[in-house]
């Protein structure tokens, strides 16, 4: 800040810096292009030609060797009477539904944490933000073995309390609901973060004219917090519910792929769309089925972004 | 009263965080458990300074090249990101050239979309390259973001014009202006984006499981995901294994936690 450029912007007329700002060089067009070029081009050759070239493949099927041939819709036909597809779908959505009540529970603690001069606030965000910085390779790992049925330490301080736990994520019946549990434990977080930010741009004179008159914290929370804070709600729920829609990572690691996690009795029931992405096209080749698959995972994602926007008016307070 | 409310707003914030931090407490003392003592019921709570659990795992794994790995991986798209990103948000945010809506509406809808829809042509291009197994395979791609051009984009506009109005008088060019006045002007924005890109790159799976899958060039995740594989129900190596592997970016965190913070918090006013 203390350069000598500052001296001479503030000893020049308003007028010379205007017109300096209007009369500008033909170079800087070029600099402009320049200065885009190298992201440019690396967008356009690893990210939009292949969202196009994948478009193309869902109409193709892909030999042994790599060869692929025109085949039509017959990938798009195969997919909707496919129930392993069908199945997927609906363990995605289920778990992105369900996931959704991790953003309530961002908003109470942050809430909490958002008191004035409350002690040892960097020690709790740090305890809630720890899931988020850790390897969801690792995540993962860690849960099969708390959910581990004869030995997991969840089962094991159930025991004390004379319940007998299932195999948690071997267990159609509760397999999903321990993974949307995980899937909330390790991204409460984030949101936390989001959501403290979100508080601190409430004025501070909504609440005190509130307190003056006489309404405590928890209504200042129902009448001052929640709506004010239904924009960045809003938010968080379409980055999460896009999120939601692409997992992966815990699922993959919880059961494994192939023979193995087929063993597994709750597998059907944890794979997601993703998931099955990854099989068809790098575990079995079938890459032109694959395409089609996420292919339909993007009209899945706009369909349910598209929903939510048109939600909002009913539950998003603009000031 | 405000006393007894602050207790009860402790207890349940102590709770939740004992709920958060209670599973890596158990991960660390089963890491140093026998396989014997951490499948014995009821368990044991004190750790056992079994050290060779961390040893096995480098055994197991070439744990050290695969560490390698990921810090070149993440420190190379890092790099890159730095760079090419500041640049592209710079002429977005000051330069003037015709096109220039059309062209950030471009970038802006490679964020949008999901990318799973990458994968595949982007797979084709690293095996016709000879790229498959190699640490190119794993850093070129991640060198371009739509989001870091958003996010410094913003962090830029936000930056007050007059210096570089001062500088352009003086005949300074747009090169000058972004490396001698933009860049150090928008270090908190840099900093932000480093640690997230930091952060999503040692955690990286899909992409660095499908391109490397030797396990000398295997990164991290994939190598973790691949060890529990083979050795499903040795906890305790895995336990360690996992504890070696996302100690790196959970010690960057520890110290740079504001910065973590503040590049969550950023991403979530870009709505």
């Amino acid at each position: 800040m203390t350069t000598p450029l500052t001296g001479t912007a503030e000893s020049r007329p308003a007028a010379a810096a205007h017109q300096a700002r209007r009369r500008r060089p033909r170079s800087e067009i070029l600099w402009g292009y320049a200065f885009i070029a190298p992201t440019g081009l690396g967008l356009v050759i690893f990210y939009l030609w292949p969202v196009l070239q994948t478009a193309y493949f869902s109409f193709t099927e892909w030999g042994a060797f790599g060869g692929h041939t025109w085949t039509g819709l017959e990938n798009y036909t195969r997919l909707l009477s496919d129930p392993e597809v069908g199945q997927a779908v609906l363990n995605t959505v289920l778990y992105t539904a369900l996931g959704l009540l991790g953003i309530p529970l961002a908003i109470v603690f942050a809430a909490l944490m958002n008191r004035p001069r409350l002690r040892g606030v960097g020690l709790y965000r740090t305890a809630f933000f720890l899931p988020v910085v850790t390897m969801p390779v690792a995540v993962a790992m860690l849960w099969r073995w708390l959910y581990n049925g004869d030995y997991g330490l969840v089962n094991q301080v159930l025991a004390v309390v004379g319940i007998d736990g299932p195999n948690w994520i071997a267990d159609p019946a509760t397999a999903m609901y321990a993974l949307v549990v995980v899937g909330i434990w390790s991204s409460v977080g984030y949101n936390l973060i989001i959501f403290l930010a979100g508080m601190q741009g409430i004025p501070k004179e909504l609440y005190e004219a509130a307190s003056m008159d006489g309404a405590g914290p928890v209504r200042q929370f129902f009448r001052i917090t929640l709506p004010m804070l239904s924009p960045t709600a809003f938010f968080v729920s379409i980055v999460s519910v896009i999120g939601s829609l692409q997992l992966f990572d815990l699922v993959f690691v919880m059961t494994g792929s192939g023979q193995a996690a087929r063993a597994n009795p709750a597998y059907s029931r944890l794979q997601t769309v993703v998931q099955l992405f990854y099989e068809r096209a790098f575990v079995t080749d079938d890459r032109g089925y694959a395409a089609a698959i996420v292919i339909a995972l993007l009209v899945l994602i706009a369909a349910l972004t598209f929903v939510q926007f048109r939600l909002q008016r009913r539950w998003v307070h603009y000031a | 009263m405000p006393e007894r409310r602050a207790f009860g707003v402790h207890a349940i914030l102590i709770a939740a965080s004992l709920v958060m931090v209670t599973p890596f407490v158990w991960q660390v003392i089963t890491s140093l458990k026998t396989l014997t003592s951490a499948t014995a019921a009821p368990p044991t709570i004190l750790p056992e300074g079994r050290w060779d659990n961390y040893a096995k795992v480098f055994d197991l794994l070439p744990f050290g090249d695969q560490f390698l790995n990921t810090a070149l991986m993440a420190g190379g798209r890092v790099a890159g990101q730095l760079l090419f990103c500041s640049m592209a948000a710079y002429a977005f945010a000051r330069l003037r050239f015709p096109g220039r809506n059309v062209l950030f509406g471009v970038f802006l809808s490679v964020m949008m979309v999901p990318p799973q829809l990458f994968v595949i042509p982007q797979y084709q291009i690293m095996s016709s390259l000879g790229w498959l197994n190699s640490l190119q395979a794993i850093i070129v791609p991640g060198l371009f973001s739509a989001f870091g051009v958003f996010l410094l984009r913003q962090f830029f506009l936000g930056l007050p014009r007059e210096l570089e109005e001062a500088a352009r008088l003086d005949g300074a060019g747009p090169v000058r202006i972004y490396w001698s006045i933009m860049l150090p002007l928008a270090r908190p924005g840099l900093v932000a984006l480093a640690v997230l890109t930091l952060l999503w790159a040692w955690n990286d799976l899909f992409w660095p499981l499908i391109v490397n899958t030797d396990p000398d060039k295997m990164t991290l995740s994939a190598g973790l995901a691949a060890l529990q594989g083979q050795y499903q129900t040795d906890y305790p190596v895995l336990m360690a294994g996992s504890v070696l592997a996302s100690l790196p970016v959970i010690a960057v965190f520890v110290f740079l936690q504001r910065q973590f913070i503040q590049g969550i918090a950023h991403t979530g006013t870009k709505g």
